[in-house]
């Protein structure tokens, strides 16, 4: 049996054991919806204006930071992969060259308050 | 009586329920599709059934930890409590918010859930056996047996990323938009510790499946990757939203976050979600970095279980004895000191193993002065750390900051605590 097979039927099996106590739920539990009921919940008060605020602008730049560091993490991965079969010294320092990069961005986006919650 | 091959129970139900199969005369293909159903559906009760144990669990423990008793009356020790609590969300009214987008509102609880099952697909709980059950390769005990386990974990790990995303986009609600800005923020960034652990990881082991992992474990891997582990358990506490990384759901500041308009079995889904998905992190500990199902004595699946309750033990202590971090800490915690860490780690622990092979001190030849030398390596690196760390701590709470939120026309009035000092 292929590995991603049985992940594919372990989603629809775990989709359907989730999904008995949400059909039971709609059963069994009462429904009596009114207008002050579904309004959105804001502790008493009520909402004002749009819902999808306009967010922080350092959010993105975190998500920035993700983006570059998780991709160049992952061309690692490859690399410990293959580690044991490596006869020679070489590919021990470029791995050092690539994380000194890395570490090399890290201090940079230090440095420029990239990482400061502002 | 028929020879079991690995002498396991499981294994031997297994060939058992193929041979009937079988007498019956159903296609071999058939049959391993059949065996497979049966599998994800034993693995996703397993995990729903620990689901209800350990939040009974984490309420004696808190209570023990707060000085109470915790649920007692429902059956013995209050064993019940959790069937009690599932009757309770099952006859829920489950309300939907004016304005929702019905849709996704309704998917995400179900998306939460089953991301956090799916990591149960690599997770190991005994040995593969080897050899033929029933005319079949006898199957690992395991959901499935993938080269690429680890990658799996991670990539599934982040699916319920997804869910809070949803949940907090559709909800119509400023606190669930904001719960899940600061979940994706989180998530996000503590994936690249993760990753930087895995990749430390799988160069030790040579190997992604779980487990080969495993069985390359001829010392634990928490002695040689003794920084890696710590990394991985605090990253993955904080990828399933527990506390102390808990502020995607802070009560005090957002209400409930991102589920805040979920009632009945919907919320429930996301709470289940949350344990299953801890529960995981804890599997995933005990299988890299404590020999899996290794042990005397008992069969593989006990030893399983006992250690990941044993680290479950810890992420609750955790969990009941600190604080919750705000915001701008968590952030600082992951980029100034949890990245920077787990890259110097992971150079140490490649320049280390390649001079101990240089000497002839590997994995395979001497398994425990290797261990033990580059645990010595992680902890002379935790220290060098933790140094840094107190000492950056104390300089800035020396600096003065100015407070941001008082304007300059109003002079804050001398505290009698420091006219006192």
């Amino acid at each position: 049996m292929d590995g991603w097979a049985f992940v594919g039927i372990f989603v629809v099996v775990g989709a359907v054991l989730l999904s008995v106590p949400l059909i039971l739920s709609a059963l069994l539990a009462p429904r009596k919806p009114n207008p002050i009921k579904s309004e959105t919940y804001e502790c008493g008060m009520e909402t004002y204006g749009d819902t999808r605020v306009q967010f922080k602008a350092q959010y993105y730049v975190y998500a920035l930071m993700f983006a570059i560091f998780d991709i160049e993490t992952i061309f690692l991965l490859p690399w410990a992969l293959a580690y044991k079969d490596f006869a020679t010294i070489f590919p021990l320092i470029e791995m050092i060259v690539f994380v000194l990069i890395l570490v090399g961005g890290l201090a940079y986006a230090w440095r420029k308050g990239a990482l400061e919650w502002l | 009586m028929i020879q079991i091959p690995g002498n396991d129970i499981f294994i031997a139900l297994a060939t058992w329920t193929r041979e009937i199969m079988l007498s019956i005369g159903l296609d071999p293909a058939f049959i391993e599709i059949v065996m497979a159903f049966i599998r994800a559906l034993l693995l996703g009760t397993m995990a729903l059934l620990v689901f209800m144990l350990i939040t009974w669990l984490e309420r004696k423990v808190v209570a023990r930890i707060q000085d109470r008793i915790g649920p007692n009356l429902a059956g013995p020790w209050g064993l019940l409590q959790p069937i009690a609590d599932g009757i309770k969300a099952i006859t829920k009214e489950d309300t939907t918010p004016n304005g929702a987008d019905v849709t996704i509102f309704n998917a995400s609880p179900i998306v939460a859930g089953v991301a956090a099952l799916l990591v149960y697909a690599v997770i190991p709980f005994g040995p593969n056996p080897g050899g033929e059950c029933a005319g079949a390769p006898c199957g690992p005990m395991a959901g499935t047996e993938m080269s690429i386990g680890l990658f799996y974990i991670l990539a599934v790990g982040a699916v319920s990323l997804i869910a809070v995303l949803m949940a907090g986009w559709s909800s119509n609600n400023k606190y669930a938009l904001l719960g899940s800005f600061r979940a994706v923020a989180e998530l996000l960034s503590y994936e690249v510790p993760q990753v930087l652990s895995i990749a430390a990881m799988v160069m030790i082991a040579g190997t992604m499946s779980m487990t080969q992992i495993v069985e390359a474990q001829t010392v634990p891997f928490i002695f040689p990757l003794f920084i890696t582990a710590l990394v991985f358990f605090i990253s993955g506490i904080a990828e399933s939203g527990r506390s102390p990384f808990d502020l995607v759901e802070a009560e005090s500041e957002i209400v409930a976050g991102y589920h805040i308009e979920y009632s009945g079995m919907k919320f429930s889904l996301f709470f289940l979600g949350e344990f299953v998905h801890a529960f995981a992190v804890c599997a995933v500990v005990t299988t890299v970095f404590l020999n899996g199902w290794q042990g005397p004595v008992l069969p593989p699946w006990i030893w399983f279980f006992i250690k990941s309750f044993g680290v479950f033990f810890i992420m609750m202590w955790i969990k009941f004895t600190m604080p919750r971090f705000r915001i701008d800490q968590l952030m600082a915690f992951n980029w100034k000191f949890l990245v920077p860490v787990s890259l110097l780690n992971l150079l140490v622990l490649a320049v280390g193993d390649t001079v101990l092979k240089t000497v002839g001190i590997t994995r395979e030849a001497s398994p425990w002065v290797w261990g033990m030398i580059l645990f010595a390596a992680n902890l002379v690196l935790l220290f060098a750390a933790l140094w840094a760390l107190g000492r950056s701590a104390r300089k800035s709470r020396l600096i003065k900051r100015p407070i941001v939120a008082r304007t300059d026309d109003v002079k804050p009035a001398p505290s009698p605590v420091a006219a006192s000092n």
